[in-house]
């Protein structure tokens, strides 16, 4: 009965997608107020349908259902509960339903966000209702996961082990919640380019949606390699993989959309520029589907690869994106502002951003899909490696951060780079020394990355030194100052420290990693570097549905143990699969890293030891970069009168000594 | 002329979606293998619990043959079988199974269940030859000709439509080459 209801919720969902596509859009075109606010009931319905349908598969999943296909296949009764239910998304038809979930529930939102249904709102709930349209669909038609097995088998096949893991249990919730995220500002920039009315308002409107998305997917990236760092075992947390890039992408043209945003919104302009990242946001996100579910482009064989699916989701990309892209292509020219800028201010700088943001999105659109155009023109197959994204990919980051200080301080309109220019001595003096240092004490010695750290401390030196000069932290008065700031900067400071971090972290685990494998009995020891890893034991024992071959490591330097650390070998017998499980000791300095392999009866156990100095400042600079999005997301304070009587501390756009708006 | 700008990212999309369309209607399975045209990797694998006879690379010389790796815990080999039981049938090619990663007597017993049909089977129960082969999943097929090279490779469970308009017109040359030669 719960696969038959569950089909009946999709068709239900489906039907309440289609009302809300057509009827509101009517309404905001006639005026028919009732008819707009049909919108609203259509888009709660459709959530509540589309909610309905997820619950009951997940009570297929808990209850381990075997007369239900996908259950069958990505379940086991023996699996941890846990996995039972991550297992609902952990496979290609239950992930598109919790896509379907969030798609809904953002238009949800829409639906019941203060002020009513407006005619801008109307339109984006019924763009929302048609990509929902779309996409339930496409599950109904291609990818039932409601699909009955008969005979029923008495067991099933579990999930893939490597799936079945913490991190992949808010991994992919995470992405969708940005993918899906960027829909919202595809839908608002496609009712404002049917509406006519890109401005002010609409950015206002639109800014909460795309900095939660863009949180979201920073997280969810985030924790993606965080996932392959330990769960693979070979060390790497990025690797220019189609499937990463598929999320990177989205990101990229969502960082460019959360810049340009804010220039729509405080200063009316880049309005049909924003428009367009706002459909390249999600356009990024649907090709990144499209990639991953179609398999046009060989991955590791994350999901069941299928032309039909291809051929629908290539469907829905061509409707939606080159829908979305006419109507840009007819509307945004009426768009254009006339608000006026100089070169050198924040509007200039933020254009800039853009610009490399763009770039750098393209370079990796280019390299993901090169072995597709070149196998269309030439038959050749071939693939993009990870020394073409590293040399194409690195230049972008290190223009943005040299430039990300002095921008962020400028002032709109009109800037006084010459000015301003004594607050950045002291941050390029401290880049340099600590890219002397770095230079001088860490191996491999590399000039590239010495340079990476000169431009990220004084991207943080910049950012900090920008930030006390509005806080002024000696003088009287500096914690009201500092409480008083507006959320935008401290949501920028956060967002750009932690970039700054992230970077730091990728060139330590990255460049200056060291790596011994070697084979090791118990009680023998390996060297690596500075320490000595000391192979205590290995034991084996039994886990809920695999069985664990766990090595007990020492860490010990000067004949001091510093530190136990257990690293373990999974085989899950019911899919016949060994996963590793890395055993990680990570301080702020970096990580150690040990992984144990196949033992040799005669030799011992492989053991892999790797230092990756600063490891962990990706993930802490990860999470400093989703929570300035989180910040920014709350309504812009009206100034409070403490922060107006502190003069520098300017509008709630920022540093501007000279008032320009 | 400045409109026109309006119209580029339509432009650019276009080309794209041209190239993705064009991508689709390739082999989704299709990834080249280091193998093809190279002589299979030497191997002598034991038989099977329950059988008594195992495999070499010395049995797939002499006649067109298909290879195909399944395991008892695979699903999708549970879907491809029939059309294996099919192939057999029609006896233009026989098959040799290499049974990947099997606890001992579950291949056999997954065999007398639903229908054997390989022409020997092979057990690699620790996945060495597998890995020589490059096998990224189960089911995985080859197609090795007469001379005992790997002449195909296809992912995934063969199903009939594959069999029809791939693997048998290729089987099919391959035995007119062998005639010819």
């Amino acid at each position: 009965m719960v696969a038959e209801l569950g089909q009946l919720a999709l068709l239900f969902a489906l039907a309440a997608a289609l009302h809300q596509s057509v009827f509101p859009m009517l309404g905001a075109h006639v005026g028919d107020q009732r008819l707009m606010a049909g919108g609203r009931a259509s888009a709660l319905a459709q959530a509540a349908f589309v909610a309905l349908a997820f619950a009951l598969l997940t009570v297929a999943h808990a209850t381990s259902d075997f007369s239900v296909r996908n259950v069958v296949e990505n379940s086991h009764t023996a699996k941890p509960f846990i996995y039972k239910l991550t297992g609902v998304w952990g496979n290609h038809e239950g992930s598109m339903v919790l896509w379907a979930l969030i798609l809904a529930g953002y238009g949800a939102a829409v639906a019941l966000a203060r002020g009513g249904v407006t005619p801008l709102r109307a339109r984006t709930l019924a763009v929302q209702g048609m990509l929902a349209a779309a996409f339930l669909a496409f599950i109904i038609f291609t990818s039932n996961p409601f699909a009955r097995l008969f005979p029923a088998p008495a067991e099933g096949q579990d999930l893939n082990p490597l799936l079945q893991d913490p991190g992949l249990i808010i991994h992919p919730p995470c992405l969708y919640l940005g993918y899906v995220g960027f829909s919202i500002a595809f839908a608002y920039a496609a009712a404002g380019l049917i509406g006519g009315r890109i401005d002010q308002a609409w950015a206002k409107e639109v800014r909460p949606f795309a900095l939660l998305a863009w949180s979201f997917m920073t997280i969810g990236i985030a924790l993606g390699a965080w996932w392959a760092y330990y769960e693979l075992g070979w060390g790497g947390f990025w690797a220019w993989d189609p499937v990463e890039n598929a999320s990177f992408m989205p990101w990229l043209a969502g960082t460019a959309l959360i810049h340009s945003i804010r220039v729509t919104e405080v200063r009316g302009a880049f309005r049909a520029w924003t428009a367009l990242l706002a459909l390249l946001a999600f356009s990024m996100s649907l090709v990144g589907t499209f990639l991953v579910r179609s398999g046009v482009l060989t991955s590791v064989h994350a999901f069941a690869v299928d032309p039909a699916r291809g051929v629908f989701i290539l469907g829905i990309l061509a409707l939606s994106v080159g829908g979305g892209l006419t109507l840009f292509a007819v509307r945004a020219p009426a768009m254009s502002s006339d608000a006026k800028f100089a070169a050198i201010s924040r509007e200039g700088g933020l254009f800039t951003n853009n610009l490399l943001l763009v770039a750098a999105c393209a370079t990796v659109f280019i390299g993901t899909f090169y072995p597709l155009f070149a196998e269309a023109v030439s038959g050749e197959k071939l693939s993009v490696g990870a020394p073409y994204f590293n040399l194409a990919f690195t230049p972008f980051v290190f223009i943005s951060l040299l430039m990300i200080g002095p921008a962020a301080a400028l002032a709109w309109k009109q800037g006084r780079l010459a000015r301003d220019a004594h607050l950045f001595i002291a941050p390029a003096l401290a880049g340099l020394v600590a890219a002397g240092t770095a230079f001088w004490l860490a191996a491999p010695k590399s000039t590239v990355a010495a340079l990476g750290v000169a431009l990220a401390v004084f991207t943080i030196g910049g950012v900090v030194r920008d930030l006390a000069r509005r806080v002024r932290p000696l003088e009287a008065g500096a914690l009201a100052r500092f409480v008083g700031l507006p959320r935008s900067s401290l949501a920028m400071t956060c967002a750009h420290v932690g970039l700054a971090i992230v970077v730091l972290g990728v060139i330590g685990a990255g460049v200056w990693r060291s790596e011994t494998v070697a084979y090791a009995q118990p009680g023998e020891t390996v060297t690596l570097g500075r320490y000595d890893v000391v192979l205590s034991r290995v034991a084996e024992t039994q886990g809920p549905n695999y069985i664990s071959q766990g090595a007990l490591f020492e860490v010990r330097k000067n004949d001091r143990t510093l530190r136990e650390v257990l690293a373990e070998r999974r085989f899950y017998p019911a899919r016949g699969m060994a996963t590793t499980e890395a055993g990680v000791w990570s301080t702020i300095r970096g990580d150690i890293y040990l992984t144990v392999g196949e033992p040799d009866p005669a030799r011992g156990w492989v053991v892999r030891a790797w230092e990756r100095p600063l490891a962990g400042w990706m993930w802490a600079g990860g999470a400093m970069m989703a929570l300035g999005g989180l910040i920014g997301i709350a309504p812009a304070r009206r100034r409070s009168s403490l922060a107006a009587h502190a003069p520098a501390s300017g509008s709630t756009s920022g540093p501007a000594p000279a008032p320009a708006e | 002329m400045r409109r026109l700008i309006y119209f580029a990212p339509l432009g650019l999309f276009l080309v794209a979606a041209i190239y993705f369309a064009q991508g689709l209607s390739r082999d989704p399975g299709y990834m080249p293998s280091m193998l093809i045209d190279r002589p299979a990797p030497v191997f002598d694998l034991p038989p099977i619990e329950g059988y008594t006879e195992g495999f070499s690379s010395e049995d797939l010389k002499g006649e067109v043959s298909l290879l195909n790796i399944f395991g008892s815990w695979c699903v999708s080999c549970n879907v491809e079988h029939p059309v294996l039981l099919a192939i057999k049938a029609e006896g233009i090619a026989p098959i040799y199974g290499l049974d990947w990663k099997d606890p001992p007597g579950k291949g056999a017993e997954w065999l007398a269940r639903k229908g054997d049909p390989y022409t020997k089977v092979g057990d690699d129960a620790d996945g060495r030859i597998a890995i020589e082969f490059g096998v990224t999943g189960a089911p995985e097929t080859f197609v090795i000709d007469a001379a005992g090279r790997v002449r195909h490779k296809h992912i995934g469970p063969i199903s009939p439509q594959v069999w029809r308009d791939v693997l048998r017109p290729m089987v099919l040359d391959l035995k007119k080459d062998e005639v010819g030669a």
